[in-house]
């Protein structure tokens, strides 16, 4: 029995299934109680557990640092950042303890928590609420970075967040929140660190995740070659197998990214394909990405976020190498 | 003695123009009706200011917006006790403090239409633009009252944030700094008792935001802001103590009478009664009552302050919506380094291209 969400709803019913199936799990954040959350994420939640969903200051450092003491206590921590640019008031307490929590203790003491935020631009929201940082979360070693791009993969890859063993960033595109409505299985548990084939193809394989793969399939479908798109879903730590054999078939490869170019995930991918399949290549890989400047105010985002036009731009180039 | 008291503290709490209009001649601050009047146009100002704002962005015509409705009084009396080259560093809810400081409306409008144009500081301002990062800028205003401190001058930062803001490590670290460097800087809480659908109880255990600057060793009044008179002799005063190396918090106790920002509805969270309750003890309502009473404003007054604040802020958001109509986009490269770097002209050219 499956019912119908769009990815906000998934994200909600995940959370109240979750709060269900696990008494350990604890919902926390701005404004997630009583208003049930600025995007409506966690609406009715509080009133179905009272005891476990939060609603907490405005401080990120206390968010996120108080989760370390939390899960230590044998909860799971599932807290909500309102907006991803935020976490940088906590970042620290990301950054010396959620993250190494694990391996400087030697595995001794380990926190299972999952930090839930919007990310990427799409909204016309207001200034700093629009940033993709998924390779700065990428670069703290001991994080998980996770971005769902459907209803059902919302669903999937959060069940499996919140019971992962160790910290996981869950990056929900806001561009996505009330886009498309889809079946959503109950129960359903995508694997972390696992990328999937979103569409198969043989002349260029695109790598595209959150907000950027939906625009990368409308290319696709348009566009006179046949195009693999792999979803990597976990950002990091990075499914390379899945992105390499693509490549070693198609042998041209493009990266598409909201985040700014420079020490992006493109650029990781771009070497991991350069180590393993670099005899494959026909082209070099491609970027398609966002500029290296700040995310503009809203005015000028649609000119820097990449759009169908520079997808399809970039996936020529390749083709036509 | 093995247990003792080492140290008592106290808040204070001022009003000068209560709820029903009568002034406390002791607090009353000496302005002349002139200056009554202009603090009266004013709150008038950013009231429509807001509400046309608001209604722009219900036909789509706005952007995300931030309404200071109910909190005129807070940011009028502090901003009007200014000197010129004081600086202001404000949040995101600061209309009224900013178009007390000279802030031509276009430009509020300007932010609001996501343009980097409406966060430009003025030729010659002490400013700081909006801060959306809820709590960051006080930090700002902390380094800059302690820079003019060292530099023997005498102007002094006026820093704006809420009630939910002094849950941020950052806020305690900027009161910390002010203490340590004798700053000259005045930290106005706008306690609107919301924060988002947060309210004050669940935001902190404190019986006063006041006091959070006492930990810090700085001293924290608190003032009823929604009397303007009231704020602006605190404000007065604090800045006088300010210029001489002492900051101050002082907290402003008022209600934000309207939704969070325009993306936010207030009914999931608060009820109607309260919301009217409030809109009773509105701060230009007790300020008008004060006037009219006093024969300091008559009908044909009122009318004229209310023709004049239509048409400005009719001709700001003309000159708002022109100006939005030339944004060029390659401006984002523009502006991220003195030189732009020869990798980012390539982006540029790739951008035009
Ligand atoms: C660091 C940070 N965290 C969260 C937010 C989202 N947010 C915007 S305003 C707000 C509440 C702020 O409340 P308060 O400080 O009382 O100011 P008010 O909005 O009432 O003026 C929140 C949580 C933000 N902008 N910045």
């Amino acid at each position: 029995m499956a019912d119908k969400y769009r990815v906000v709803g998934a994200v909600r019913e995940t959370l109240r299934a979750e709060l269900e199936h696990d008494e350990e799990v604890v919902l926390y954040g701005e404004d997630v109680g009583r208003a049930g959350g600025v995007f409506r994420a966690t609406e009715g939640l509080l009133d179905d557990f009272p005891d476990r969903v939060f609603d907490t200051p405005v401080a990120e450092a206390g968010i996120v640092g108080a989760g370390a003491g939390l899960a230590a206590t044998g909860l799971r921590p599932v807290a909500e950042i309102q907006f991803q640019s935020f976490i940088y008031q906590g970042f620290h307490q990301l950054a010396q303890h959620v993250a190494r929590m694990r391996s400087r203790t030697r595995g001794t003491l380990t926190l299972p928590m999952t930090i839930r935020t919007p990310y990427g631009g799409g909204i016309h929201a207001l200034e700093l609420h629009s940033e993709s940082y998924e390779a700065g979360f990428s670069h703290v070693p001991g994080l998980t970075v996770v971005v769902p791009s459907t209803p059902a993969e919302t669903s999937g890859l959060l069940r499996s967040a919140i019971r992962h063993p160790d910290p996981v960033v869950f990056l929900e595109p806001t561009r996505l929140y009330r886009s498309v409505r889809e079946e959503v299985p109950e129960d359903h548990e995508i694997p972390l660190g696992e990328s999937r084939i979103a569409e198969p193809g043989e002349d260029v394989t695109v790598v595209a995740w959150g907000s950027m793969l939906q625009r990368t399939l409308d290319v696709a479908d348009d566009i006179d070659a046949s195009v693999e798109v792999v979803d990597p879903r976990t950002i990091h730590p990075l499914d390379t197998e899945t992105i390499t054999d693509s490549v070693k078939k198609t042998g041209r490869c493009v990266v598409v990214h909201e985040a700014p170019r420079t020490a992006g995930m493109a650029g990781e991918i771009t070497a991991r394909i350069n180590e393993d399949a670099f005899l494959y290549l026909e082209a070099p890989v491609e970027r398609v990405t966002g500029y290296d400047v700040p995310v503009p105010f809203f005015a000028r985002e649609d000119d820097y976020v990449p759009d169908e036009e520079r997808i399809a731009e970039g996936i020529r180039k390749t083709v036509e190498f | 003695m093995p247990r003792e008291t080492v140290a008592e503290f106290s808040v204070e709490s001022v009003q000068a123009l209560s709820e029903d209009g009568e002034i406390d001649e002791d607090l009353a601050p000496s302005l002349s009706d002139d200056q009554l009047l202009e603090l009266y146009e004013l709150m008038k100002r950013s009231r429509r200011l807001d509400e046309r704002a608001i209604s722009l962005q219900r036909r789509g015509e706005l952007g995300t917006y931030a309404p200071a409705i109910g909190q005129e009084a807070a940011q009028v009396g502090s901003a009007f006790a200014m000197a010129d080259d004081d600086w202001i560093v404000p949040s995101f809810r600061e209309s009224a403090a900013l178009l007390t400081r000279g802030t031509d409306p276009h430009r509020i409008l300007w932010y609001a239409l996501g343009m980097e144009e409406g966060a430009e500081i003025p030729d010659g301002a002490n400013a700081f633009p909006p801060s959306i990062p809820v709590g960051s800028q006080p930090l700002h205003a902390a380094g800059i009252g302690w820079g003019e401190g060292i530099q023997d001058r005498p102007n002094v930062a006026v820093t704006y944030f809420g009630d939910g803001a002094t849950s941020e490590g950052d806020v305690y670290e900027a009161f910390n700094f002010a203490g340590v460097y004798d700053a000259q800087t005045v930290f106005v809480c706008q306690n609107n008792r919301y924060a988002i659908s947060t309210r004050l109880a669940d935001q902190t255990a404190a019986e006063t935001l006041a006091q959070k600057a006492i930990a810090a060793g700085i001293d924290g009044v608190r003032v009823d802001g929604n009397d303007v008179l009231g704020v602006y002799r605190v404000v007065q005063e604090a800045l006088k103590r300010a210029r001489e190396g002492e900051p101050m918090l002082v907290e402003t106790l008022t209600y934000r009478r309207s939704m969070h920002t325009t993306s936010d509805d207030p009914s999931a969270y608060r009820d109607a009664e309260e919301e009217e309750e409030w809109e009773a003890r509105d701060p230009i309502v007790r300020f008008q009552v004060y006037l009219e009473e006093n024969g300091i404003l008559d009908q044909e007054r009122k009318e004229e302050v209310e023709q004049r604040v239509e048409s400005e802020i009719s001709e700001a958001i003309e000159r708002a919506k022109e100006g939005a109509a030339d944004v060029d986009g390659a401006d984002m490269f523009r502006y991220v380094y003195d030189e732009m770097p020869p990798y980012l002209e390539g982006q540029l050219q790739e951008f035009e291209g």
